[in-house]
């Protein structure tokens, strides 16, 4: 067994060295050995499992795999799989340490392998020299010129393609932050949708901002998709007070656990993931979260589609179980039953055995209401809807489930039977204003007004809730649509199309 | 449980430096603050379970038992008994480590202790700038750093 370790002071610092060693797909913008890498099937640079396949200056050609990845110790190894020189059973370690007292960098390397022994002390030197001893000073000068020009770090960005990586340069209409001199300890570099004040899309701008590592009862995760949800129009604008500029919007996305903080046993690092709810801040690459309300995604659920049906989803089922617990042969009105919740209501409760009467605005949102179970669709929420509904149930609907609001609040009313229930979850036409409650007294209805955080506050709720529309969905009774993909680049499109109300189904950002 | 970590480039080949502080009762020779050390029982000093007994310049008195001394990593563990600082449950390792790329040497000294948390900075602080710092400064001087 051969043994070479080399070590060199590097005079930068150690967060700044580490934030190009530990990218396993940056050798090719520092390493001169290197001309090109690539990380085999699409994975994130930083995945534990992760192959890079190099072409050497040389010709050459080699693949080596990432064994483990500490970002706390500042270490990481690997091994080769695939090689033109006889290294057998190499693996290879590098560790950093700071050096306090000059804000330098320690940088070990080393490794052992079995070379043919006619050709060890050969092999010993080109690793050793060749590549390592070559590598750290290489790195050194790399980082004292500055990166510049396509010198952005592939890895926060944790997304399949690689050769769409420096995005950010690419679009000078983009505002992006200079880079934060010395990171704290642990911070990883994130691309993230920062608003600096309330008021239209062009608010939103794209900067790189430093996540700090996950503190007690937190995960770090690094996103792959974000839901783009109407609460987040309302938060831009400041309608809804969830952000105090500056800020970064959102509230739901899909991942992998990147390093989880201490008291948390439920998640590990390496975990398919997903999050719908407050504080604001999912428009991110990389986002460190409590992690009471992050919840494992199945294997058979890709991050796009949780990304796009977690909210909603969960906004159904609370609604359907917990709200009003839909029964068997309930007359159930959906409004808006081509929308998001509304197209996974009308699923759902007819899954359920429950008759849904479905309310839409066209004769195209009719046919995916249609699609959706619905026994019976109305256009429109007029005397004509009230009629078909009266028709049809003999003494009025059992529950209205209605999140337009200001519109539909008379006809939802009159829609319901004796003992009804209007469950008012939104309102897209409009604040619904002030309204009298005596006649409700006529037909003795229940009147609920919930609020989506209220459902998901504890671990052991929000658990639950993604239990349950997982489960819904495995069995069949939900299928989240595939959502349309945008780029985080074009968020402020995104914005603007869907406040003007041009979209259709759910939008996600990839990051 | 409170930590303090300090590390140096010593200009000097690894094992010249770790021939220099290896000797558990050598602090006068190498240190600024350190007046006079004697090991317990006439032991050896490098012998593991060895006590040094030292004063400190200031006249401060310190016991410190070597826990684990390692040639082959360049290492020694050691543990407070007696001391003026009011700590408690300290373990302090020094470790020498060379550097290939320059033939100098990277220094690394590192200590865990507990202690009443409203005088944590001021050991932090006493222990990482007037003890650590202030020895590795001495021995990069004396092998002609700055």
């Amino acid at each position: 067994m051969a043994r070479v370790r080399e070590s060199a002071i590097v005079d930068a610092p150690i967060d700044e060295v580490w934030r190009w060693v530990r990218d396993f797909n940056s050798h090719r913008d520092w390493h001169p050995a290197i001309a090109d890498s690539e990380i085999e099937n699409g994975l994130p640079s930083d995945t534990v499992g992760a192959v890079r396949a190099f072409t050497l200056t040389d010709g050459g050609f080699l693949r080596e795999q990432l064994l483990s990845l500490d970002d706390e110790a500042h270490e990481l190894s690997y091994c080769l799989i695939e090689s033109p020189l006889p290294l057998h059973n190499y693996v290879a370690t590098i560790r950093l340490m700071p050096v306090t007292d000059s804000g330098a960098t320690f940088w070990q390397w080393e490794s052992e392998f079995s070379p043919p022994p006619d050709r060890a002390r050969e092999l010993m030197e080109l690793v050793g020299h060749g590549i390592y001893r070559a590598g750290m000073r290489n790195l050194e000068k790399y980082l004292r010129a500055g990166p510049g020009e396509g010198g952005v770090l592939r890895v926060a960005r944790a997304s399949a393609d690689t050769t769409r990586m420096p995005r950010v340069e690419e679009r000078p209409d983009m505002p992006r932050a200079a880079p934060a001199a010395t990171p704290v300890a642990g911070t990883l570099r994130a691309c993230a949708v920062v608003m600096d004040r309330h008021g239209g899309p062009e608010v939103l701008s794209l900067r790189d901002v430093d996540v700090s590592p996950p503190g007690t009862g937190e995960v770090r995760i690094r996103q792959s998709h974000v839901g783009v949800n109407f609460i987040d129009i309302y938060s831009r604008t400041g309608y809804f007070d969830l952000i105090t500029p500056p800020g970064i919007p959102g509230m739901e996305a899909a991942g992998t656990v990147e390093s989880v903080g201490p008291g948390v046993a439920h998640l590990a690092t390496g975990d398919r993931v997903a999050y719908a709810c407050g504080p604001t801040g999912s428009y991110t690459s990389i986002r460190t979260m409590n992690a009471d309300l992050v919840v494992k995604i199945p294997d058979w659920l890709d991050a796009a589609h949780a990304a796009a049906g977690l909210l909603k989803g969960v906004a159904a089922g609370f609604l359907l179980h917990d709200v009003h617990p839909v029964r068997r042969d309930e007359w159930v009105v959906v409004h808006a039953a081509a929308g998001g919740v509304g197209t996974l209501l009308t699923q759902w409760a007819s899954a359920l055995g429950a008759r849904v009467i479905a309310t839409v605005s066209d004769s195209e949102k009719a046919r995916l209401a249609e699609a959706n179970g619905a026994r019976e669709v109305v256009i429109g929420r007029g005397q004509e809807f009230i009629e078909r509904v009266r028709q049809l149930t003999g003494s009025g609907a059992d529950v209205v489930y209605d999140a337009i609001g200001r519109d539909s609040f008379e006809a939802s009313i009159a829609a319901l039977a004796i003992r009804g229930h209007l469950v008012s979850f939104g309102q897209a036409s409009g604040d619904i204003g002030a309204r009298e409650i005596g006649p409700m007294a006529s037909k003795s209805l229940t009147l609920s007004r919930p609020n989506y955080g209220h459902y998901i506050a504890d671990r052991a709720m929000m658990t639950m809730q993604a239990e349950r529309l997982f489960e819904a969905i495995e069995q069949g009774f939900l299928k989240i649509p595939s959502p349309q993909i945008a780029r985080i680049e074009d968020v402020v499109r995104v914005h603007r199309e869907l406040e003007s109300g041009r979209t259709s189904g759910a939008i996600v950002l990839e990051v | 449980m409170t930590r303090v970590y300090v590390s140096s480039v010593i200009p000097a080949p690894a094992a010249t430096v770790w021939r220099r502080v290896r000797d558990f009762n050598g602090l006068p020779e190498w240190t600024p603050f350190v007046a006079e050390s004697r090991i317990e029982q006439g032991l050896p000093s490098d012998k593991v379970g060895c006590i040094r007994n030292f004063t400190l310049t200031d006249g401060g008195k310190i016991r410190e038992q070597l826990l684990a001394l390692s040639d082959y990593d360049m290492s020694c563990t050691y543990s407070i008994l007696e001391s003026p600082m009011g700590v408690e449950n300290y373990i302090a390792k020094l470790s020498i480590t060379p550097v290939t790329d320059g033939n100098v040497t990277f220094a690394q000294w590192q200590a865990d202790f507990d202690c009443p948390p409203e005088r944590e900075q001021a050991l932090i602080d006493q222990i990482g700038r007037g003890v650590f710092q202030a020895a590795f400064d001495a021995l990069r001087q004396s092998f002609g750093g700055r």
